[in-house]
This record gives C-alpha cells, sequence and structure tokens, in this order.
C-alpha cells in the first residue's frame, strides 16, 4: 500500500460513512451537513485522479452554492422532527424499493463494465487545458445544449417565481 | 519503502505555513488596533492610547480579556456545530493563504526555496472555492445558536455572499482571458515582466473590489451584523473566544482580500519601477518583494477601513439590486469586451 491507496481508502470510507449519516441522520440540516462531507470526500477523490480542475469545480458548484442553498431554503422552513408529519408507512416501503432498483441498475452496470485499471495520481486529462479543449473541440456542441437546458430551467424558475406579482 | 516522503520539503512547507499563519494573525491582531486609529482620526479623536506607546498593547490587552471571559454555549443550541461555526469561519480564512505567492525564490545551502506553499495550477479557482465555502461558518454558527436574530443575519450573510459571488467569479474570467493562465506565480511572472494587470482590466477590479468588500461582511455590506435590526447579528450568542475567532476571521479575510487584489491586479510581489531579474536570486531583493507585497495588501486594508468609516450601511434591497442589477451586467459586458480584444487582437 502507499500513499495514494491509503488516502483512497480512507476517502472511500468517509464517503460511504457520510452518506449513511445522510439518510439517517433526523434532522435535515445534519443531513445536509453529512452530504457536504460525501462531496468533499468525492472531491478527494478527484485529487488522487489527477484532476484538479474537476476537484475545485465539484466544491464551487456543489458544496459551495448549492448545498448553501439547501441550507438556506431548510434552515428558512425551520424543520423540527416534532413538527414534521409522520409519512404513510406504505409511502416508506414504496422509497426502500424504489432505492433498491436503483441500487440494482448501478450494481448491474458495474458489473458488466468489467475492471479497468485507473490511473491514479497520473494522466492529466482532467488538467484544466485538457479538459477544456475537449469540452470545446469535440463534445461543443453537447456542451452548449445543455446549457440552454439549464438556461430554460432558469427562466422557468422566474416566470413561476413572477406569477404571483 | 511505504511512505517515501521528501523530508525536506515537508519541513520547508511547515516552516513556511507557521509563518504564514503567524502573520496572518499578527496583521490581523494589529488591524484592530489600526481600526479603532483609523475611526479616531476620521472622528477627531484619539482611539486608543493608554496601554503602551501609541495603545500598541491594545490588541494584546482585548485579546487577553477575551481568553478570560466566560464561555457561554446556550443550553437549546447543537453544541458541537455551535463550536464548529466559529472553527470554520477562521479555517476557511485562513485556508486561502496557501496558494498565494508570497515572493520570489530564496537560496539556502543551495536548494531552492519558493515562497509559495502549494503552486497548484487551479490557483485561482481554489481561492475562489474557498470564498464559496466561507459562508458556512457564519449560516452553521447562526443556525446553532437557535436564536432568531442570528438565523436571519446568517440567512442575510448566505444570499449576499451567493449574489456577490457571481459577479466577483465574472470578473476573474475577463482577468483570466488576459493572463492565459490560472496559477497565481504565472500570473504574478506576467505582471512582472510586462505591466500591471489594473492597466487592461479596471472595470473588472472595480468589480472585484466591491465584490470582496461584499465577501469579507465589511460596510457598507455588513448587513449581518447591523446591531440596530438584529441586535448583534450572527454571533448573538457567542461569547469569551469563539466570538474573538468570529472577529477575527473578518479581519484576516481583509487581509487575504487585500493580498489576493494585490497578487491578481497589481503585480503580487513586484517592486514598482525595479527590474528584480537583474538581481538575480539575491535574498535582500526577495525580502524586499515580500515587503511591497505586505505594504500594498496593507493600503488595501487601510482602504477598506476608510470605507467603513465613510459610508453608511445599505438596505438589503439596495444591497440586492446593486449586486444583480449593477455589478453583474457591469462585469458581463466587461467580459465581452474582453473577450472581443483579445479575439480581435490574436488575429
Amino acid at each position: 500500500m502507499n500513499v495514494t491507496e491509503i488516502l483512497f481508502w480512507i476517502l472511500s470510507a468517509l464517503a460511504i460513512a457520510s452518506a449513511l449519516m445522510v439518510v439517517l441522520s433526523k434532522n435535515p440540516v445534519h443531513s445536509v451537513l453529512w452530504l457536504i462531507m460525501v462531496f468533499f470526500a468525492i472531491s478527494g477523490h478527484y485529487i488522487l485522479l489527477n484532476a484538479q480542475f474537476l476537484f475545485i469545480v465539484n466544491l464551487i458548484v456543489y458544496a459551495g452554492a448549492i448545498m448553501v442553498l439547501f441550507l438556506f431554503v431548510i434552515m428558512l422552513m425551520n424543520l423540527n422532527t416534532d413538527t414534521e408529519p409522520q409519512k404513510n408507512k406504505w409511502l416508506k416501503v414504496a422509497g426502500v424499493v424504489a432505492g433498491g432498483c436503483l441500487m440494482l441498475v448501478f450494481v448491474a452496470a458495474l458489473k458488466s463494465s468489467g475492471t479497468q485499471q485507473v490511473q491514479m495520481g497520473e494522466g492529466n486529462i482532467g488538467l484544466i487545458e485538457n479538459l477544456g479543449k475537449a469540452l470545446f473541440n469535440e463534445y461543443v456542441l453537447p456542451f452548449e445544449i445543455s446549457s440552454v437546458l439549464f438556461l430554460s430551467a432558469m427562466v422557468g424558475a422566474v416566470v413561476i417565481g413572477k406569477k404571483g406579482d | 519503502m511505504l511512505l517515501a516522503i521528501d523530508w525536506l520539503l515537508i519541513i520547508e512547507k511547515f516552516i513556511l505555513i507557521v509563518v504564514v499563519v503567524l502573520v496572518a494573525l499578527g496583521i490581523a491582531m494589529y488591524s484592530t488596533w489600526a481600526e479603532r486609529k483609523v475611526a479616531a482620526v476620521m472622528q477627531d479623536r484619539r482611539g486608543p492610547n493608554r496601554a503602551g506607546p501609541f495603545g500598541l498593547f491594545q490588541p494584546l490587552a482585548d485579546g487577553l480579556k477575551l481568553f478570560f471571559k466566560e464561555e457561554i454555549i446556550p443550553n437549546t443550541s447543537n453544541k458541537f456545530l455551535f463550536v464548529l461555526g466559529p472553527m470554520l469561519a477562521m479555517m476557511t480564512a485562513m485556508l486561502t493563504s496557501a496558494v498565494i505567492p508570497w515572493g520570489g525564490k530564496f537560496e539556502i545551502a543551495g536548494r531552492t526555496i519558493d515562497l509559495q506553499i502549494a503552486d497548484v495550477n487551479i490557483g485561482i479557482l481554489f481561492v475562489f472555492g474557498v470564498v464559496s465555502l466561507g459562508v458556512y461558518g457564519i449560516m452553521i454558527g447562526g443556525w446553532a445558536s437557535n436564536n432568531k436574530f442570528s438565523l436571519m443575519a446568517a440567512l442575510r450573510a448566505a444570499s449576499q455572499m451567493i449574489s456577490y459571488e457571481l459577479a466577483m467569479g465574472i470578473s476573474i474570467i475577463a482577468l483570466m482571458f488576459i493572463t492565459g493562465s490560472l496559477r497565481l506565480s504565472v500570473i504574478v511572472e506576467q505582471q512582472m515582466n510586462h505591466t500591471w494587470n489594473i492597466i487592461y482590466q479596471p472595470i473588472g477590479f472595480l468589480v472585484f473590489f466591491i465584490c470582496a468588500l461584499a465577501e469579507c461582511n465589511r460596510t457598507p455590506f455588513d448587513l449581518a451584523e447591523a446591531e440596530n435590526e438584529l441586535n448583534f447579528g450572527y454571533h448573538q450568542e457567542y461569547s469569551s473566544m469563539k466570538l474573538g475567532f468570529y472577529l477575527f476571521a473578518e479581519y484576516i479575510n481583509m487581509f487575504i482580500s487585500g493580498v489576493i487584489m494585490s497578487t491578481l491586479f497589481f503585480g503580487g510581489y513586484d517592486i514598482p519601477f525595479i527590474n528584480e531579474a537583474a538581481y538575480g536570486n539575491v535574498w535582500w531583493i526577495t525580502l524586499l518583494g515580500v515587503g511591497a507585497l505586505f505594504t500594498k495588501a496593507i493600503i488595501f486594508v487601510l482602504i477598506f477601513m476608510w470605507i467603513r468609516w465613510t459610508i453608511p450601511r445599505f438596505r438589503y434591497d439596495q444591497l440586492m439590486n446593486l449586486g444583480w442589477k449593477a455589478l453583474l451586467p457591469l462585469a458581463l459586458v466587461n467580459m465581452l469586451i474582453t473577450a472581443a480584444v483579445v479575439l480581435w487582437l490574436n488575429k
């Protein structure tokens, strides 16, 4: 075991433990904070793959912006364990079944992909120059279309928000 | 070999980290003294003048006082998160200093030492990422206090930071068009060989400066601690050194944002009108460069204080209007013009 492998196992354990805590904690604010921990652990994996740009973008976008908004909304809603309405029992069962199906799909997809060696700590596709060239040469059309998708979502949100006036 | 590590490198970086942290703490300490002196000068008072000559020992007395105050943790709050809040605020304030090039190179016993802790190739994005995480200290602290005024202040701080991050990011993008690199050491070297970026990006700097004021929660953007509306703000329930950490983090943020503005727009450790390359890696030129960077940063800190004691606080709707309707379009136009000019010149 070298340093990279030790770090890999620590980060993986951290990610899985935090992800479990997201589901298990009663308080929604704690769930969000655990989810931020998950993002940090996953960003750590990006560093191990020498994908520094993905690391920092993951932190800026997910931990720095989206999770702040989540936290913002949950703090405003002031959810407490006492006042939270108890959900229907069948709803919980349906949730378990749906989650199990998703996991089955993931496991099947991973199994069929076979084992591939991952370059740890080397390879420079994740560096910003190479990623930028790949995004704006080979994948420029899907990239731009996805940005239009985001724009339409934003316009939709503004339209819904304006309806009250 | 299980852990093949260059021990000299570790020791060198460790010393550098300790020095940077101590210097940042020392400067933050004396910023509190300078703030009171600046306020006194602007209001025609004397300011602190009892502890030591010119009141120079005042920060030590204040720090000692904070340590000896009773530590109160409210009964209803979440204790872990309550303690985590100030820790996060302090940590994110210090973390940015890791990627800043503090000076040129030293040579000790044939070993060249970089005065930069980590020269990562995403330097400026790292700064931006840490800044965007900085809001968690305030949000977690405000929520864990279980006080509605603290919560309101924390939510204000969060929405303000998210709004101003956008314009800040876009002004950085315009700067990136010119430098062509995200590595802070490369940005400084380019400015040492040519002119400072402020010449090419005056509007970008203006947007960045206003956003930096907002990100540091300084007046006129200190709505998170508007005492006449919110009693005291997000740190209302805090006492002793935990309160001290929040206040201290603000001063460290001020100093670090001054350093970043000098690095990005004012040549970093470049000494104006002197060609350092002609002297090579002489130790006193390197030290002078570090001094130049600190001088620039301290001038920014003094400008921050000057603004604080001159301009009154914004109303909340004015704050949002300025962020979304003035700074963001200005930054976007600046970015488009810069992109067009860069494209035209390259053809």
